[in-house]
């Protein structure tokens, strides 16, 4: 069974809670005793109806704001499917949540209150999907009830939203709109009877027929080292087995394969899951690997094929995204942990900063702080293996470790 | 929709767990498993002995043992530990209330699930654990529905929801100070029904106990109470005897039964489709409030 991984961003008020509660609430994923629990809290503020949004606030601040502060995970499954939502608050000063919602999801869902259209949070929630080239996009325009369900309506927000993808860097985007209510359920589980205009599939209809195969097939083969084992029991002897999970591509046994940074090259003789032993092992599946003759490997290192091996990088330009209170000093020595690997890494400065809202760099700006997305360049105490984030997302990221204060500091892509 | 049962296990949950403890096992120095014998933890050994695989599992388990647990489940663990040859450490909280760290709850409603916490923190001090692994998934409750892969805790082992660490794409950042420890969280996107199907897939052994049986019970707020002599009962409280079984396992004095004929995985996982309360719905220790748990974690619960 597949694993649908989704990103939620909305803003104050566009009904991403009701949304997300009804997704449940139609997939039977509520079970009586919280729905009850439900009616009662909706009863106590004074509604005449079950507030479904109710269902994902968590924190106690939270509910005392009637806001979402951090990256809620919520679960849902359909008989062909499993759903994770990664459900992250719109604000501006939640960037950075947005940013690690959208990191493992194959579907960015934005919501647009019809009545509003288009609004400052809008840029920036597309921004993130299209910075993290998340492969689809679906874009909801909600309390079409608001708005008559008028057609026209849709078409003029529809319009608005394709000069963005204009102006995207990423264009392979799969961008589909769908108006909805999330209030009164329309198109959201089934297609709406009062948006009979609208011909294509309700929400979920749509999230289950999508296909991914996580971009990961046509990527050339990484494998990062990320625990040898060695038994050391009579049985196991000489037995040394290389742990990891493929981070992209695939490997076959018999395949030839280089380590790096020892560029010794062997073949691979097993592979393994458990007591079972494969023949192929494929993009994100763990297993352990074995080789026909003992080289210098070990965590961190990274194997790959011959021919087909990332460039040694310690000169590194980036696009990053700052997550830290305390704003990130140029020519400072961080922590670069790429995958599993660590190293030093010097900020050398600060090319430029992006004003998300409206895709322009602001080259005269040298600062980064908290929420800032912008451009750096950094040069790294050893070298690391990584692709450029546009042609191998999965081995082109990185985070930044403050070695002080030990904080995940930043998030950048490889350029 | 969800009538259909879907019986397949999702294999990606299985890859990003089996990822996550070798992290745990390259990251940190004295990582221990924390077990309680419930099918969580089981699943969080089997996902283990099947990471480091030829070699064996590279952590201790760690059972906090409130006195007030099913025999069937110390049988179980016994039985466990013996077959895996793994190290097991056991502590005591009746040690820590002798010790006069914690005070035994009094009233009909007295559980000793918030007083492990003090022998859990002592046992990690002790040990020198530097990480904890846990079975607790974000579907089961609000407040660990944002808790993070890699959970940093202070000293006192607290949690701060508003301090956590971003955790991007897959990676881990393990890196703490002295003093500080880290609670791993590998099955934090598996659902109930993900774990009962790994179950079911792996043909896991669990304890007697979540299968239906016979039992002495006592009815409080309209659920069923596992009789035992741990529980305070008031006089109208009579034990009657009930085909039952569990399906979360905590202590005799906070884990509510359900009347079940369901002796297979099968039934048992059609039940929970089907079923009308919500899995922390059957645990007394949620039910105080409506931010119980987020207030447990806050003081180093898991």
């Amino acid at each position: 069974m597949e694993v649908l991984r989704i990103t939620t961003s909305g803003s104050v008020d566009d009904g991403k809670s009701t949304l997300i509660g009804r997704l449940l609430y139609d997939t039977n994923s509520i079970p009586q005793d919280k729905l009850e629990a439900l009616h009662a809290a909706s009863k106590r503020k004074g509604l005449d109806f079950t507030d479904l949004s109710l269902l994902t606030d968590g924190l106690v601040a939270e509910r005392e704001q009637g806001i979402t502060i951090d990256v809620a995970h919520i679960y849902f499954s359909t008989p062909t499917r499993k759903y994770i939502i990664a459900d992250t608050p719109g604000h501006v000063e939640y960037t950075r949540n947005m940013v690690t919602g959208a990191s493992n999801a194959q579907v960015s869902l934005i919501l647009i209150d019809a009545r509003k259209g288009i609004v400052e949070q809008t840029y920036r929630h597309f921004f993130i999907a299209n910075l993290l080239r998340i492969p689809h996009l679906v874009v909801c325009i909600n309390k079409m009830d608001l708005v008559d369900y008028d057609q026209n309506r849709f078409n003029e927000i529809v319009t608005d939203f394709q000069l963005l993808l204009d102006n995207a860097a990423f264009k392979d985007q799969v961008v589909r709109f769908i108006p909805i209510s999330s209030i009164y359920g329309e198109n959201l589980a089934t297609r709406s009877e009062k948006i009979s205009w609208y011909k294509g599939e309700a929400l979920l209809e749509y999230l289950e027929q999508i296909t991914f195969d996580h971009g990961d097939s046509n990527h050339p083969a990484r494998f990062p080292v990320q625990y040898v084992i060695r038994p050391k029991t009579d049985a196991y002897h000489d037995f040394r087995g290389f742990a990891g999970k493929v981070a992209s591509g695939h490997f076959n046994v018999g395949d030839e394969i280089i380590s790096l940074p020892s560029m010794q090259t062997s073949r691979i003789k097993t592979i393994q899951q458990f007591e079972t032993q494969l023949d192929t092992a494929n993009a994100r599946e763990s297993v352990v690997i074995t080789l026909e003759n003992e080289i210098d490997t070990s965590r961190g290192n990274m194997l790959a094929k011959p021919g087909q091996e990332p460039a040694a990088l310690k000169e590194i330009s980036a696009h990053i995204c700052w997550m830290d209170q305390t704003k990130l000093v140029p020519g400072k020595t961080y922590l670069l942990q790429h995958g599993i690997n660590r190293v030093k890494a010097k900020v050398q400065g600060i090319q430029h900063v992006i004003e998300v809202t409206t895709n322009r760099t602001i080259e005269d700006k040298k600062e980064l702080g908290l929420n800032d997305i912008g451009k750096i360049s950094l040069k790294t105490a050893h070298p690391i293996f990584a692709d450029p984030y546009h042609i191998n997302p999965a081995n082109g990221a990185f985070i930044l470790v403050d070695e002080y204060s030990n904080a995940t500091v930043a998030v950048g892509f490889v350029e | 929709m969800s009538n259909q049962i879907n019986w397949e296990f999702p294999q990606a949950l299985e890859d990003e767990a089996i990822y996550i403890l070798r992290e745990t096992a390259a990251q940190f120095e004295r990582p221990a498993i924390l077990f309680s014998g419930g099918k969580d933890s089981i699943t969080i050994v089997r996902l283990a002995q099947k990471a480091f695989y030829p070699g064996k599992i590279p952590f201790p388990l760690l059972h906090i043992d409130t006195g007030h647990n099913f025999p069937e489940t110390i049988e179980f663990r016994d039985q466990l530990v013996a077959s895996l040859g793994v190290d097991l450490v056991v502590r005591n909280v009746q040690d820590s209330i002798n010790q006069g760290k914690v005070q035994e709850e009094t009233g009909k409603y007295a559980s000793r699930n918030a007083l492990q916490t003090v022998t859990l923190l002592d046992a990690i001090e002790e040990m020198k654990y530097d990480a904890c692994i846990g079975g607790a998934r974000r579907d089961e409750e609000k407040a660990r529905a944002k808790e993070r892969i890699f959970s940093v805790r202070d000293e006192f082992g607290q949690w701060n929801a508003k301090m956590q660490r971003p955790e991007l794409f897959d990676m881990l950042n393990g890196k703490i100070h002295i003093g500080e420890g880290v609670r791993v969280f590998p099955i934090s996107n598996w659902t109930e029904l993900d774990v009962w199907n790994y179950i079911r897939r792996e043909k896991l052994d669990i304890p007697s106990i979540y299968f239906s049986h016979e039992r002495e019970i006592i009815e409080r707020d309209g659920m069923y109470w596992p009789y035992s002599p741990f529980l305070n009962t008031t006089e109208e409280e009579v034990p009657f005897k009930q085909k039952v079984r569990f399906r979360t396992v905590g202590d005799m004095t906070c884990t509510a039964a359900v009347i079940s004929e369901a002796d297979k995985l099968e039934d048992i996982i059609s039940e929970i489709l089907e079923a009308k309360i919500s899995e922390r719905g059957a645990r007394m220790d949620d039910k105080r409030s409506e931010a119980a748990m987020e207030k447990r974690k806050q003081a180093g619960y898991f």
